[in-house]
């Protein structure tokens, strides 16, 4: 299963005084497997871009074609759609609303029409897999679980419908250091389980140099460059000039490089630069 | 979908109308909506048409802008004209079992059905030529005489300017909520009416949960600045009557004096 999404223009509030376009002629692909992550400043279009994955908004113009079927003709359905892509909002904490923590996850397998059984077991699977104990809050109220913990449940809401594409709008937003390394974690092993196509919008360089294969960014409505981490932040100066920053690694070693030391190019995550200060620092340690 | 509302929403724009002051939008608009009571027959509606477009011309919104607010009391004013047209007794022209037409009850059906179209036409242009805020410290400063026989016009006006200012906010968060919970194959668009009825409550209870939380926060945000109600309050912008205003009001009197005449005269 791959995406290619085609020429995509998507216009708010179209024929108001307020209108404004928030994607113009938006093209890229991606393969089946990828771990993709989209960057952008606010207001780039993210967001949008995202929702018109799965059918929620309806583009101007354009194609989006996922596997073999064009959402955008009129004769899809959108149910088969959403099975197959899931949607993980910006604070997905705020879409809970049942009983028992259970009952919330097994919101959308219920919507897919599965047996009990079945749905039953997806439950029990997708809470395990976003790393909480099922045993000891499936039947409790979501309401009086932590941030991290809602937050979750949420994504499980999503995972137990076992889309093959997975799609995540900032899920680390507003959680603390502890839960946001737990979120992403969990999101990898996800990725790594499942073998799925995974989205990852975020504002954090540190998660995407870290996690994705590809980069996205997006720039008022537009794909402005697109590669493999590495090939993205090499172009420091591109990305400030869209108010985005380079990954905190690669920044300090840009840094210590026109200081004078002798370090190489191209490093993105804080594993790389460690290895990099150790080669520099001490040159008689090899490995 | 929801946003396509637009009673009570706000039309930017910087024409004369925009700019009057909202006390002279507010009072005129009471005026108007009590002329069009007094009028009794076509001739008078056709001068509360010609007033009411002369305002919306001179206003530059859109006059589909304002026709597509009428949409979502499109069945209240199609149920007041059948009921007016089958209801009335009188001449009957057309008759089918229990269902009878009259000549007084055709006539009944359109004024009551123009009446009721100017009277919203007429509301919502005020709310679509004037920002919320203006509007609630227009009212706040119309109920000021009120203060003195106990009527908490500040408070009241502050209700108001809070309930507005959360309406965006709400509509957002609605869509929000369904979006994230058709993203999780929530229906709610089709079956019958329990079906349907059912199928919001995963949309409900976090709507609800979500206004209580803003609304917690904007008290506590509102305590944070140290807000206490009226009592020597003033405003970044004070309101004041211009030269627009008494041509606005010479022309509503203008407007009131030919209704009139006309239901004398003829």
């Amino acid at each position: 299963m791959s995406i290619q999404v085609r020429d995509l223009t998507h216009i708010y509030s179209e024929g108001l005084p307020y209108e404004s376009v928030a994607l113009k002629d938006v093209s890229f692909s991606i393969e089946d497997g990828e771990f993709v992550g989209v960057i952008g400043h606010t207001g780039s279009g993210k967001s949008t871009m995202i929702q018109h994955l799965n059918g929620l908004l309806k583009p101007r113009s354009g194609s989006i074609t996922i596997g073999d079927v064009d959402i955008t003709k009129g004769n899809v359905l959108m149910r088969d759609i959403r099975r197959r892509i899931g949607l993980v909002f910006q604070y997905p904490e705020y879409q809970l609303f049942e009983e028992t923590v259970h009952r919330d996850v097994a919101f959308g397998p219920t919507n897919l029409g599965l047996t009990k059984e079945e749905v039953d077991q997806r439950v029990i699977e997708a809470i395990n897999l976003v790393g909480l104990d099922y045993d000891e809050i499936g039947e409790r109220s979501p309401f009086e679980l932590s941030g991290g913990q809602k937050r979750r449940v949420a994504i499980a809401g999503v995972i137990a419908m076992k889309p093959e594409v997975l799609i995540l709008d900032e899920p680390t937003a507003g959680l603390d250091p502890k839960a946001h390394k737990d979120v992403l974690e969990m999101i990898k092993k996800i990725h790594e389980t499942q073998k799925n196509i995974t989205i990852l919008v975020s504002h954090n360089m540190n998660d995407i140099a870290k996690l994705v294969d590809k980069v996205l960014v997006m720039e008022k409505g537009r794909i402005a460059m697109e590669g493999t981490p590495r090939q993205v932040f090499s172009q420091a100066q591109k990305l400030k000039k869209m108010g985005l920053a380079l990954p905190q690694a690669s920044d300090m070693m840009n840094k210590l490089r026109n200081r004078g030391f002798d370090i190489k190019e191209g490093i993105l995550t804080n594993d790389e630069a460690f290895v990099e200060l150790v080669r520099i620092l001490k040159p008689d340690i090899k490995g | 979908m929801i946003r396509d509302i637009t009673l009570g929403q706000y039309y930017p724009g910087d024409s004369w109308v925009h700019k009057l002051d909202p006390r002279t939008k507010i009072i005129g608009t009471f005026v108007y909506l009590i002329a069009l009571f007094l009028v009794k027959d076509f001739w008078g509606f056709l001068i509360a048409v010609t007033g009411i477009l002369m305002v919306v011309a001179i206003s530059r919104v859109p006059l589909s802008f304002i026709l597509k607010g009428l949409k979502p009391v499109f069945i209240i004013i199609l149920f007041t004209f059948f009921i007016n047209m089958f209801m009335t007794k009188g001449e009957v022209l057309i008759g089918w079992k229990f269902l009878v037409i009259t000549k007084e009850g055709l006539y009944n059906a359109f004024f009551m059905g123009i009446r009721l179209v100017l009277l919203i036409i007429g509301s919502s242009i005020l709310t679509l030529a004037t920002k919320p805020i203006k509007l609630t410290d227009g009212i706040e400063s119309l109920l000021g005489p009120l203060k003195k026989i106990g009527v908490p016009a500040h408070e009241l006006a502050m209700m108001m300017t809070i309930a507005l200012r959360f309406i965006p906010t709400l509509l957002e968060e609605t869509d929000k909520i369904m979006k994230a919970q058709m993203a999780r194959g929530a229906d709610f668009e089709s079956g019958n009416i329990f079906k349907r009825a059912k199928s919001l409550i995963p949309l409900l209870i976090p709507l609800f949960i979500s206004a209580f939380r803003i609304a917690q926060d904007l008290a506590m945000a509102m305590e944070a600045r140290c807000y206490s109600g009226g009592e020597n309050r003033t405003r970044m912008t004070a309101m004041t009557y211009e030269k627009r205003d008494i041509l606005a009001t010479l022309g509503l009197i203008a407007f009131v004096a030919t209704i009139l005449l006309e239901r004398i005269l003829i």
